[in-house]
């Protein structure tokens, strides 16, 4: 088959499919989709289906981002408009499919919003206020298309850009990438097309592409929702970049730990080979290139490229210095392209609409869009795509919706292990890479974390040294030691046994660690303390000197309390959920908590009912009053 | 040892012998076997033709190989920074309290094994539990007990029984 049949094949399916007799529906499947229940809502559609003989097709697609309001169901009707509904269950299914699929009534009173392909894009729901702060590039198609059917792909226009690039020459298609201003999404933003022209420039016969979907940064998952909804565009991505530099075989390094996105992507590849997007002469030209999967085994240095490498070898991921570059001296000692997923991703979208519609979106700097996770305790929570540049406000508040129930902003965690917490007077640095550098956050892989007054600083901090210190390679030695003497201060400092000089030292520390490791994970280890030290010493003091944990999260340092007066005295909620047995009742018929008993597990005050919210934590533990319970031994 | 090597053999298969697939061996063996025995350790080594040494070095390197077996329902409690934020570490203690194990370890019945993983990438739903394939979103200490119960109903209650009678 030429392309034009394979593109016209595709193009008459999918019209069939959307625009065509018969209603579509489309399910949110991918891992989010499914922890919120999406394949019990499958299988509900599917049985109402087959009760009823009605004619619909059922299509499993991706995420469209809203991961809060997951499951998410999609009604494509012919001749009417299509309807996104939003937290979806078994039990409404019959509703739906009642109302929508076999009748006429939208069920507006259960819907989200309208989906229309407003500015170009076909996710996007005018009657969510956030989707006018988004810019969706890679994520137009997710959560819209089936990321197992490539033909859907095509039809959207997939596969058009590698035609193009295999007509170019690769020096025009580097220079393309160059002019569009590409910097690498894994984190560090140094400019793709530089790299490509090294690898390109590098002599010998076999060269590499590697795409780095090891995506360990713990708060972040683009890569995954990318993989799980819109594969092709990284396998394209991967072979106009393979073209541009002269390689034949690529790999796409996984995280394990992401199971679906292993099995949508192996389907993709599986698809795009059939069809001839890969294997040998591409596109009847004499351009070969095959990907494999390479399946990481859990450990978060290899994420930094040269790390990598070495497990792809089957070697343990430990970086080395560079240079020699990997795009000079790669995987087996190969020049090797090395790029993070969403960066493949943008290729072709530059290749169709030229560098210059690229570079005409984000910053001076930073070019093109930023895709975030947006986590913690934020309203929506999910994935937003934005223009670089928009600032972090828009991003937790317009498109995030600001924090859940009545509490405060305290502060916003970027990037992840490597990145930063800041506070509210830095909201309107805009997010880019080199703001966000000068912040002493860094852009990272993209994990947004908002967190409220509930969350301690130091204890984040800690949490961040625990993760890096547990996952150092152990190569460089102020890595390995450094990181776990700054986690023995801070393990003082939250348990109450700091001192006030502790502070300094750890700023000291971990200057020396950024200064002495070779890889990201080691430079950029004391980014979480340092940037709470800088932006929120006054909670270290109060751990060190008053003993108090203003959020009273630390331990050590927080009591759980039951206030007598709000406390009902008939209900036994709290005594039946303590695990240890250490609320009793007292002679007046108040719960108490015996302290030297408690366990700080908090079951008591996750079931005290709301109407009586009698327990609280103290932060010092002095604050609690003496309930006459201790008796003297 | 043999019968280990004949329930490997279609792991170790001739195209795979190359020092670059030990990565993969590995994880194609643990996947058949829910752990890395020694043995098998030796059987890869031998396969490769490299030092039973290398093998045990690669294994412990990565986090995602383990020694001991798995339980029938392997729990993984998210610890990563959302998770985290949320209360991660309480549903975890929780677990640890209700199963009666450390983590890393298995129940007696072989049930149940606990793991604490980095980020399942379910941020949004924070903190989630995973029991073999399935998520659990919004967990609390309290939702824990239920969630066992879920799982495996009839030989928690067996085994509940077991120990009263006993």
């Amino acid at each position: 088959m030429t392309f034009e049949e394979i593109q016209r094949q595709a193009k008459a399916e999918w019209d069939s499919q959307y625009h065509g007799e018969v209603a579509h529906i489309l399910i949110g499947t991918a891992t989010c989709g499914r922890a919120a229940g999406a394949l019990p809502v499958v299988e509900a559609f599917s049985k109402e289906l087959a009760k009823s003989g009605v004619q619909a097709k059922i299509s499993e697609v991706g995420c469209i981002g809203l991961c809060s309001l997951e499951p998410l169901v999609t009604i494509i009707k012919p001749d009417s408009f299509a309807v996104c509904y939003n937290n979806v269950t078994p039990q409404v299914v019959p509703t739906l499919f009642e109302g929508y699929v076999v009748g006429d009534d939208p069920c507006l009173d259960i819907a989200l919003g309208t989906l229309d392909g407003g500015d170009g894009a076909p996710v996007y729901i005018p009657e969510l206020l956030r989707f006018e702060h988004e810019h969706r590039l890679l994520m137009r198609n997710c959560g819209y298309i089936d990321p197992s059917n490539i033909n859907h792909y095509i039809a959207n226009g997939g596969y058009n850009s590698l035609g193009k690039a295999l007509s170019m020459q690769p020096d025009a298609i580097i220079d393309e990438i160059k002019r569009s201003g590409l910097r690498g999404r894994g984190g560090a933003g140094f400019p793709a097309g530089i790299k490509w022209e090294l690898c390109r420039k590098a002599s010998g016969q076999t060269k590499y592409v590697v795409c780095n979907a090891d995506e360990g940064d713990p708060g972040a998952f683009m890569d995954r929702i990318v993989l799980e909804s819109d594969p092709q565009q990284v396998i394209e991505g991967m072979a106009i970049a393979a073209y541009a530099v002269g390689a034949h075989e690529g790999f796409v390094y996984i995280r394990a730990e992401y199971p679906l996105a292993i099995e949508r992507l192996q389907v993709a590849l599986d698809q795009a080979k059939k069809l001839g997007f890969l294997g040998g002469n591409i596109l009847g030209s004499d351009f070969s290139f095959d990907i494999e999967i390479a399946q990481g085994a859990g450990a978060f240095v290899s994420g930094a490229e040269t790390a990598l490498m070495m497990a792809i070898e089957g070697r343990r991921s430990m970086p080395r210095p560079r240079p020699p570059y990997p795009s000079e001296s790669g995987l087996w000692g190969k020049p090797t392209v090395l790029n993070n997923v969403k960066t493949y991703a943008c290729v072709p979208a530059i290749l169709t609409n030229g560098s210059d519609w690229f570079s005409g979106i984000g910053t001076e700097g930073s070019k093109g869009t930023a895709v975030f996770a947006l986590a913690g305790k934020m309203v929506n929570t999910g994935l937003a795509e934005v223009a670089m540049g928009t600032t972090l406000h828009e991003l937790i508040f317009d498109i995030g919706g600001g924090i859940r129930g009545e509490k405060k902003f305290k502060a916003v965690q970027i990037g992840g292990p490597s990145g930063g917490c800041l506070p509210e007077n830095m909201l309107e640095t805009p997010v880019d890479f080199d703001s966000l550098r000068e912040a002493g956050a860094i852009m990272g892989s993209g994990g947004v974390i908002a967190m409220d007054e509930d969350n301690c600083m130091v204890d984040t901090a800690k949490f961040f040294l625990d993760f890096i210190q547990t996952e150092s390679c152990g190569k460089c030695s102020t890595c390995r030691i450094g990181t776990k003497q700054m986690l023995d201060i801070l393990e003082d400092i939250t348990a109450g046994k700091g001192k006030i000089e502790d502070i300094d030292m750890l700023v000291e520390l971990g200057e020396d660690v950024r200064d002495g490791s070779l890889c990201g994970l080691g430079k950029t280890a004391p980014n979480p303390a340092l940037t709470t030290i800088r932006y929120f010493r006054d909670e270290y003091e109060a751990h060190i000197l008053e003993k108090r944990c203003p959020a009273r999260v630390c331990k050590e340092l927080t009591a759980y309390y039951i206030l007598p007066d709000k406390c009902e005295r008939g209900c036994e909620h709290c005594v039946l959920a303590c695990p240890v047995e250490a609320i009793v009742t007292n002679e007046k018929g108040i719960k108490v908590i015996d302290q030297s008993k408690c366990t700080k597990c908090g079951s008591c005050e996750l079931v005290c009912p709301p109407e009586y919210d009698a327990v609280v934590r103290l932060s010092p533990i002095s604050e609690v009053p003496v309930s006459g319970l201790e008796k003297p031994e | 040892m043999a019968e280990l090597k004949e329930e490997l053999l279609d792991v170790l298969k001739p195209e795979k012998k190359a020092r670059r697939h030990l990565i993969s061996l590995l994880q194609q063996v643990q996947r058949k076997l829910g752990y890395l025995p020694r043995e098998a350790m030796i059987a890869v080594a031998d396969f490769l033709e490299i030092p039973g040494s290398t093998v045990y070095g690669i294994a412990t390197f990565y986090n995602q190989f383990r020694f001991t077996p798995l339980g029938k329902h392997p729990v993984k409690v998210c610890m990563g920074t959302a998770c985290h934020l949320a209360g991660g570490q309480l549903v975890l203690e929780a677990m640890a309290r209700e199963l009666d194990i450390e983590v890393g370890g298995i129940t007696d019945d072989h049930e149940f094994s606990l793991d604490r993983v980095a980020c399942v990438g379910c941020c949004a739903l924070a903190p989630v539990v995973v029991v073999g394939e399935t998520v659990y979103s919004r967990m609390t200490p309290p939702k824990v007990e239920e969630l066992l119960v879920t799982v495996k109903p009839v030989s928690r209650e067996q085994s509940e029984n077991q120990e009263s009678s006993g």
